[in-house]
């Protein structure tokens, strides 16, 4: 059902809906339940998308309209399936970052619950944007809510950490810009299949690749610029750290396979070395920089890091080495890096919900602070031991999928770096366990631990339902994988045909 | 439906006590798990004797996914090999299953207890059940898992929780190699089913796999180096054997089942189920062969200076898969899986005998407060006898007909790497049989030496404040009992039934390749059962066996004196025993340290300081100095912030669209 405006109906419903919870919502309770109540009804219009979505590696759904017609901007939706991968994962994960600052958010509610759907709204039209330039004024608009959510709930050096997100963000965002409007120069269309087969001579393909980057890496984030993660994090409310880490850092890959490895392939493919570089250092480094965080938080975020550079690993990995040229092999690689952010997603969600759960009690997030949790908290213990598992890519889990599909791609383009990227085997198994050796083990340390109550009703079933997610999505990925697989193989014969040769 | 039950049984009954743990009665407790896997050991049984005279049994289960033209799924073959090592898994685990039921009696985590070795036996079935590599992996990763919760399973104990996090990381070194051996054959062989790549075996040899740039090595050596990598992981080779003495941590019947009888073999398991590239690998089977018969003998030398009852017989098990290894490195898979079969059996009750001393005598653990025990325990006493004259390899019980197998397989091997394991391997045995001896002697003879205890502290972990008087013995029960003499029937017997077609004849048929031209590996080892018995009556082995038991006897029994002597005597090579080797003080005085200043470095000095503080504060800092406008930003103001950064944007467009234009 082409043009039947799904793609509109789920970006504007929780934008409005938020401005009303934001303008109108009296009591702290009814902006809870109808936050609560308009990120589920979301799923209808999610499952219905779903539904009708038919692989076959096109844009579907297309909705096109005029829109700034003086520079031919259009107001141009459509998914295909890797959009449409994290267009569920966003859907999905709303709810759980509602009922993550239930408790914890007590003032300004309305506003909090608003800026949350708005937010969401905003990140489905990234996914569902197929105009460059729209595409842009979502990204931009994106950062606002989240800026609001850290600014307003978040911890003490709150303004730092927002300054910081914002300048890292936007700085590398203007890159995107820039080359936006270039090409738009060279092709008369803001329109991405247009972007896609405009023909580019290598030169121009490197300085609008690294126009890319800038943009991309910050969000993915990649080393070095990776800084402002672990800040952002300390600072934001738990829903605003779920929010973060399990969607708006998927921006970053997912804006790498919209535009930089299919508008500037020969680019991607000449400087992909560089980006395996700083993948490898973002896995072996930021890693070792996990392994000796104090305070929780820190420790997710690093670990986020860390994982995420196994998504852009997947991606660049097939064009570096002895497999260059190998479709198979790069719709191998980009799809572990989807299927890693996709668990990412997951797992990282419910580690922050976890971390919100024992803040919310004890009111701090230092390790050493804790020290026999399993004791008084049992069936908490194990949903925390289930995502550090996960988290150290367990076989059965969604986390294992991802690394074990980049690591075999890996493997046949540069075996090498395959060793260097499975270190994570090792160093993410060190962080996750010693955490929860720390934590979750032992007799109970204090008084502190001693008072903590377990789960109740929300919690669990928050929880509960994303560590079905985490075990149903390592189980079974096939469902998702044949959503992703004709696109992944579409997008990966556009990279391998290049278009340098066409000029 | 049947083969998906064996597997099916024990994952189910798992989840459900594990669901359940809170208000499951206790009889359902015990009772559902040692149900299912009771079933799945009679469906085991069933399905080997279909394998008798029958063909593999290929099932598929579902597809798990396919992505860039791999096609990954999970399935079940049964085959000889597999057949064989379901019935040991789920046969074991059923004893251990109704140990558990007295052993874990008193334990608040019993439902708990019984949920994890459910799930045990289910991932261990999983592995050795799997038909492509992927599965492998999973079933090889989730007994890791296992393991970890298990040896953890008294999660107030810091010395528990310790070990535990050491086995898993350990373990993981060892994984990183399979997962990387599972990437080469992927790469290579364009599939991960094993049928696929097994009958691509010889096309495979001829490729090479470029390392470096410029630099190719031959794919299946660097495969298979990979794959025995993890191998020596899950199979504990040195130098990666350093997590199966601290798993002792774990409750015993979990030492009896995964760190004896099953889940340390399942690395001699997969080096055999990949006999048909191992076999394209000189190079990987000489480095198995070296690895395996040095961990045999050394790792058997600490068993002989152990003082922790349940230590010694850890020890005794490194030494134990350190043969089997050898005799894969020598291409004898056949035999190198029928002394993990046997070894199973008597190693298992070994661990079970133990966990009845320790319950007797209120949980001590230290052997020098333990003697005397053979009157007061006499079934103990009598199947611990046979366990520890099965692991001897005295002429008759299940472990001589293994085990000689083994050495002959062994000493053939020509070279002097041939030589060097075959010597290791006959100074094994009498080293095997003077621990063996020793533990014996001490536990259930000799007087309890607590006197000699006054300035030496205890050596067990879990020793118990108050001493273990004589008079006062635990009673432990028909619960514990029966699995006891359940497994020393095979320990005992099953040679004369089972040596015969197993390692004479041709029990295993294709689902082990022998290459023709290559070592002998186990083929014509004698004329028969009776022949091969005889024979070993009258070895050098033998020989060697008795002089082990001899020695120990004399130290401990006959001239205490003598060992106070030796003791002085050999004051540094005991010490450098009781030390093993230091491979642990290595660990924890190099490796750790160095690691956790290698993470601090990275996160204080490079990640704060240099990229945060110097690079990204500090140009902020610049910014601020250098423009008097710019100084407005730092005001926190954030409104100023966005005004700023619109202009800028609009500034951008207006300069792109006028200049480029």
């Amino acid at each position: 059902m082409p043009d039947s405006g799904l793609l509109s109906v789920i970006i504007w419903l929780p934008v409005l809906a938020g401005l009303l919870i934001a303008g109108l919502a009296r009591s702290a309770a009814a902006a809870r339940w109808a936050c609560l109540g308009v990120s589920l009804l979301q799923w209808i219009p999610g499952a219905m998308l779903w539904r009708a979505f038919l692989p076959d590696g096109g844009y579907q759904f297309v909705e096109r309209h005029p829109w700034i017609e003086r520079f031919n901007v259009e107001y141009y939706l459509g998914v295909d399936g890797i959009a449409l991968a994290l267009i569920l994962l966003t859907l999905l994960l709303t709810p759980a970052a509602v009922a993550a600052g239930w408790r914890a958010i007590d003032r300004r509610t309305g506003l909090y619950y608003g800026a949350l759907l708005i937010q969401q709204g905003l990140m489905l039209g990234v996914f569902c944007s197929l105009d460059s330039l729209l595409f842009y004024v979502f990204w931009e608009f994106m950062l606002a809510p989240m800026f609001l959510i850290i600014g307003v709930w978040g911890g003490e050096r709150r303004i730092y950490a927002t300054v910081k997100f914002f300048l890292f963000t936007f700085l590398g965002s203007v890159f995107m810009l820039v080359a936006l409007v270039y090409l738009y120069l060279k092709s008369g269309s803001y329109a991405i299949p247009d972007l896609h087969s405009q023909p580019l001579s290598l030169r121009e393909q490197q300085w609008l690749f690294f126009g890319f980057l800038a943009a991309f890496a910050v969000k993915v984030p990649m080393w070095p610029v990776h800084t402002w993660l672990p800040d952002a994090h300390v600072e934001a409310p738990t829903g605003g750290s779920v929010i973060l880490a399990a969607i708006l850092l998927k921006m970053g890959g997912f804006g790498l396979l919209r535009f930089g490895l299919p508008v500037t392939p020969d680019a991607a493919a000449q400087f992909a070395p560089l980006v395996v570089g700083l993948s490898l250092v973002a896995i072996v480094y930021i890693a070792l920089v996990a392994l000796a965080q104090r305070d929780l938080k820190k420790l997710i975020a690093y670990s986020s890091v860390a994982h995420m550079g196994f998504v852009t690993l997947g991606m660049f990995i097939p064009l570096a080495g002895a497999g260059a040229g190998d479709e198979a092999l790069l719709a191998l690689g980009m799809g572990g890096g989807m299927l890693q952010m996709i668990s990412h997603g997951f797992i990282s969600a419910a580690l922050f919900m976890c971390v919100g759960v024992l803040y919310d009690r004890a009111h701090t997030r230092q390790i050493g602070d804790f020290g026999g949790v399993a004791n008084t908290m049992p069936i908490f213990a194990v949903l925390l031991v289930l995502f550090a598992l996960a988290n150290a890519g367990l076989p059965g889990t969604s986390g294992f999928i991802g690394e074990f599909l980049v690591i075999l791609a890996a493997f046949r383009a540069e075996p090498l770096v395959a060793l260097g990227a499975g270190t994570i085997l090792i160093l993410g198994a060190a962080y996750s366990l010693y955490m929860i050796k720390r934590v979750v083990f032992g007799e109970v340390a204090n008084d502190k631990v001693a008072a903590l109550k377990d789960l109740d009703l929300r919690e669990l079933a928050a929880l509960g339902s994303m560590a079905l997610l985490v075990v149903a999505l390592g189980l079974y990925p096939d469902p998702l994988v044949e959503l992703m697989e004709p696109s992944l193989d579409a997008l990966a014969r556009q990279v391998v045909a290049g278009k340098a040769g066409a000029l | 439906m049947r083969h998906e039950a064996i597997l099916l049984a024990p994952l189910c009954a798992s989840l459900l006590v594990a669901l359940g743990c809170r208000v499951l009665p206790r009889m359902l407790a015990h009772g559902l798990p040692i149900a299912a896997v009771g079933a799945s050991a009679l469906l085991s049984t069933w399905a080997l004797a279909d394998q008798i005279g029958g063909q593999p049994v290929a099932v598929k289960l579902f597809d798990w996914l396919s992505l860039g033209g791999l096609e990954l799924s999970f399935g079940l073959l049964i085959d000889r090999l597999s057949a064989l090592m379901m019935c040991v898994v789920t046969w074991v685990s059923l004893a251990v299953h109704v140990y558990t039921v007295r052993y874990m009696r008193d334990d608040p985590g019993y439902a708990r207890f019984f949920a994890l070795i459910s799930f045990f036996t289910a991932a261990m079935l999983l592995l050795v059940m799997a038909d492509n590599f992927m599965q492998l992996f999973v079933g090889w990763e989730a007994v890791g898992l296992a393991s970890y919760l298990l040896i953890g399973f008294w999660f107030k104990r810091p010395s528990a929780n310790f070990a535990s996090l050491k086995a898993f990381l350990v373990n993981r070194i060892g994984d990183l190699g399979l997962l990387l051996g599972i990437g080469l054959i992927a790469g290579a062989a364009g599939t991960l089913d094993y049928a696929e790549v097994f009958a691509g075996a010889g096309p495979l040899a001829a490729r090479e796999v470029m390392v470096w740039p410029g630099i190719s090595w031959p794919a299946l050596d660097l495969g298979c180096v990979l794959l025995f990598v993890g191998a020596m992981g899950k199979s504990a080779q040195m130098p990666l054997h350093i997590w199966l003495p601290d798993s002792m941590e774990g409750p015993t019947p979990i030492s009896a089942l995964i760190h004896a009888a099953t889940m340390v073999t399942a690395g001699v398991f997969m080096a055999a189920r990949m006999s048909p590239l191992f076999e394209h690998s000189p190079l990987a089977l000489s480095m198995v062969l070296a690895v395996g018969a040095t961990t045999a003998l050394a790792t058997g030398l600490v068993a002989m200076v152990q003082q922790d009852i349940k230590r010694v017989v850890a020890w005794s098990t490194l030494s134990q898969l350190g043969y089997m290894m050898a005799g894969i490195g020598v291409s004898a898979y056949s035999v190198a899986i029928y002394h993990l079969f046997t070894h199973a059996f008597f190693k298992a009750l070994l661990f079970l005998a133990a966990g009845a001393v320790i319950v007797a005598l209120h949980h001590q653990q230290d052997i020098r407060r333990m003697g005397g025990l053979c009157r007061r325990m006499p079934i103990t006493y009598a199947t611990a006898l046979v366990g520890g004259l099965a692991l001897a390899g005295v002429p008759g019980t299940a472990g001589f007909f293994s085990k000689d197998a083994l050495i002959t397989a062994v000493s053939r091997a020509d070279g002097p790497l041939g030589a060097y394991a075959g010597w290791c391997l006959l100074l094994g045995v009498a080293v095997t049989a003077f621990y063996t001896a020793r533990l014996l002697l001490i536990v259930f003879h000799g007087e309890p030496q607590e006197q000699a205890l006054s300035s030496a502290s205890a050596g067990s972990s879990r020793s118990s404040s108050g001493s273990a008087g004589p008079a006062s013995l635990e009673p432990v029960g028909a619960w514990m009992l029966a699995p006891l003499v359940f497994l020393a029937v095979p320990s005992l017997l099953i040679g004369w039934f089972t040596f015969s077609p197993v390692v004479l004849g041709d029990y295993f048929g294709g689902s082990i390749v022998n290459l023709p031209g290559g070592s002998p590996g186990g083929g014509n080892l004698s004329q028969g059962t009776l022949d091969f018995f005889v024979h070993g009556l009258y070895s050098p082995v033998f020989l060697l066996a008795l002089l082990g038991g001899a020695a120990a006897w004399a130290l401990y029994i006959w001239r205490p004196r003598w060992r106070e002597r030796a003791g002085s005597v050999l004051r540094w090579p005991v010490r450098t025993l009781t030390l093993g080797y230091g491979f642990d003080m290595f660990v924890e005085r190099a490796v750790i340290p160095a690691t956790r200043g290698m993470a601090r470095g990275a996160a204080e000095q490079a990640d704060s300081r240099f990229i945060d503080g110097l690079l990204v504060n500090g140009l902020a800092r610049a910014v601020r100095w250098g423009s008097g406008a710019m100084r407005r930003l730092q005001t926190g103001l954030l409104y100023h912030y966005a005004f700023v950064m619109v202009t800028a944007i609009c500034l951008l467009i207006a300069w792109v669209v006028l200049v480029l234009d």
